[in-house]
């Protein structure tokens, strides 16, 4: 008998009935709201808000909530939201060193003007199962408060820069090129990088980090400062000749220090690593730092050895989850033509093959 | 949060006009694979997104859309993409190869000979013919620029002195008006020469952010030697529900015995054949 994929139409919508009534799990169990979703899972909606590049905590968590929890698929709707939103103009660059902090650390100092805020970590937890939690209705004890620091928290690397021992930044072109309405070009200047690096997939990141540090392109680096904290977005109104605020977002901005002991064009200084995230996602930060700095090979004067952190095509091609996984999982879609085309080929030349090693018996 | 009204096609106008755009600059250069910025899709890479953003810039509300999956308009990507349009642009939609105005396809051209007055949309995966040569897109442009096409031709020398036969069986490369090499999207070989059409072939890949055209009459050339000419095959048998032997068969198993029959790929071509027969 005769089937194959008739009926597609009606397995598409019984499919979705059935999804939806999967992502609703028990009707006896209480439905999670959005807003549960938002304060409680702080650090997923932060990571779709980052990789989805969209700032809004409510729709992340719609998303989550959409996705059954599966963020990459959260920010995947994200993504696809974002595309039909009308774009109004660019925000002047964060200021981050007028950050309000809710955690700043510096690794290369004990001790520094703002000092160290530790902030809610999970660093010095022990990893323990709170059984606690499991249990309802269990309100923490209030955290012990202090009074805000007043005023700007410099950056730990102006320190350095004072004294001319970090490499200064050069003031990049006003406008950066915009990776979400632009295609990916190459040669990828550094603003184009962190853009990538920025919306990239925590994973893939956190390994290409990783790979500097176990030798593939090693880098040395220091976390000179990483800081956790709300920032004002702005933007110049041309009718208004000045700037308005627009609003406020949460964002983790890490600054890595690396050893470098001079190359071929620059002298023996410190060098950066930069990473910028939205919400509250300091793996996310560091890993972009390091792979930052490994991609800056070619404007430091160093070698390049080959590691794959250092290639850039490799990294900005390949850290997209939205675009990975998609192309990951269309192998799963009907194929059968093309491989009706290999089979043939395969029984061809298998009886090509067969029929020449016979010959050569005979003879 | 309550966003119904979307575009026309869905992707606003600005975007259309970029595509459009590229579009245009695509038939300008035949086979010359143009950048374009291609906008996340709400379905996933993969799926078709290039092929879709090519469609929806191009689609107008007399349209009538056919989409086809393995020369299937019921496979399930098809239909889902087929209700994309009817829901986001509300154009008619048909089955029918001849009373089509754009026909998207994956993977196949249809039987049926296409006319001066359709639109052929290609949903592309890897649009770089060069890639699995050279994986670095910097070195494979330099190379479509310079024509060096060199690499390509020994590939298809090592394939013939190691299988004497050259071992591509689908996405078989092509040169386009004698200059660039153009990779015809995952079709099967049998359907390449029918590359050359009245038609308009509008090619999208959304993930690699790439659009390129085979203008209406362009020469298109399967990559082969003299001595190895090439060579569309296909199943050696008719297709088992409307006799047709000059078609693209699906073979599909009928038992656990390893029973078989072959049938049409072409599912409107099939049927209307079906149809006409007495």
């Amino acid at each position: 008998m005769y089937v194959a994929v008739k009926g597609g139409e009606r397995a598409i919508d019984n499919a979705h009935a059935w999804l939806a009534e999967e992502r609703r799990g028990d009707p006896g169990v209480a439905e999670l709201g959005i807003a549960q979703i938002r304060e409680q899972l702080a650090l997923a909606v932060a990571r779709v808000m980052a990789e989805g590049s969209l700032y809004d905590p409510d729709l992340a968590a719609l998303a989550i909530k959409q996705a059954r929890g599966d963020l990459i698929e959260a920010v995947f709707l994200i993504r696809a939201y974002r595309t039909t939103l009308p774009r109004f103009g660019a925000a002047r660059p964060v200021d981050t060193g007028a950050m309000a902090c809710d955690r700043r650390i510096s690794a290369t100092f004990k001790d520094l003007p703002g000092g160290q805020i530790l902030g809610p970590t999970f660093d010095y937890t022990h990893r323990l199962l709170d059984f606690a939690l499991a249990a309802d209705g269990m309100a923490p004890p209030d955290a012990p408060q202090s009074e805000a620091s007043a005023g700007a928290m410099a950056h730990v690397t102006e320190f350095l820069a004072r004294e001319g021992l970090i490499q200064p930044e050069a003031q990049g072109s006003a406008t950066p090129r915009d990776l979400t309405r632009e295609p990916l070009d190459f040669p990828a200047d550094r603003p184009l990088r962190l853009q990538a690096l920025a919306r990239g997939d925590e994973g893939f990141v956190l390994s290409m980090a990783y790979s500097t540090q176990r030798g593939y392109g090693r880098t040395h680096p220091f976390v000179g400062e990483l800081r956790i904290g709300t920032v004002a977005v702005e933007m110049d109104i041309p009718e208004l000749g000045f700037a308005i605020e627009l609003g406020e977002v949460v964002v983790t901005e890490c600054e890595t220090v690396n050893q470098f002991t001079g190359s071929r064009t620059e002298p023996p200084q410190f060098t950066r690593g930069y990473g910028l995230v939205f919400g509250q996602s300091e793996r996310k930060a560091i890993s972009m730092a390091l792979v930052d700095r490994a991609l800056r090979w070619e404007e430091l004067g160093e070698d390049n050895v080959g590691a794959p952190a250092q290639d850039t095509e490799f990294v900005l091609y390949h850290a997209d989850n939205v675009q990975a996984t998609g192309f990951l999982e269309h192998i799963k879609l009907p194929h059968y033509v093309d491989f009706q085309s290999e089979l043939e080929l395969i029984r061809r030349l298998r009886a090509e093959a067969i029929a020449g090693q016979a010959r050569e018996a005979a003879e | 949060m309550n966003h119904t009204d979307y575009n026309f096609a869905y992707l606003d106008e600005q975007t259309k006009r970029m595509i459009r755009r590229a579009i245009l600059k695509g038939v300008a250069v035949p086979g010359y694979q143009v950048p374009f910025a291609s906008r996340e899709m709400p379905m996933p890479y993969g799926w078709g997104t290039g092929g879709v953003q090519v469609t929806a810039a191009c689609l107008v509300p007399e349209d009538v859309l056919k989409v086809i999956d393995q020369g299937a308009d019921d496979t399930t990507n098809a239909v889902s993409i087929r209700k994309f349009f009817e829901k986001t642009a509300q154009v008619a939609v048909t089955e029918k190869t001849l009373e089509a105005t754009i026909i998207q396809t994956r993977h196949r051209i249809p039987e049926t000979a296409l006319t001066e007055d359709q639109i052929l949309v290609y949903q592309v995966p890897i649009p770089e013919p060069l890639r699995f040569l050279e994986p670095s897109e910097v070195e494979t442009r330099k190379m479509h620029a310079l024509e060096e096409y060199g690499l390509m031709h020994v590939k298809l020398y090592e394939d013939i002195a190691r299988h004497g036969a050259i071992a591509t069986a689908y996405a078989y490369p092509v040169k386009v008006e004698g200059r660039y090499v153009m990779d015809p999207s995952p079709i099967p070989k049998f359907d390449n020469p029918k590359l050359e059409s009245p038609a308009l072939q509008l090619f999208g890949a959304g993930r690699e952010q790439r659009i390129y055209a085979v203008p209406p009459f362009t020469q298109v050339v399967s990559l082969d030697f003299d001595d190895h000419p090439f060579d569309p095959s296909k199943a050696p048998h008719p297709c088992a529900l409307c006799g047709a032997d000059d078609s693209y068969l699906d073979e599909v198993i009928t038992d656990d015995a390893g029973g078989r029959m072959f049938v049409c790929s072409d599912t409107d071509f099939c049927a209307g054949r079906r149809e006409d027969a007495p």
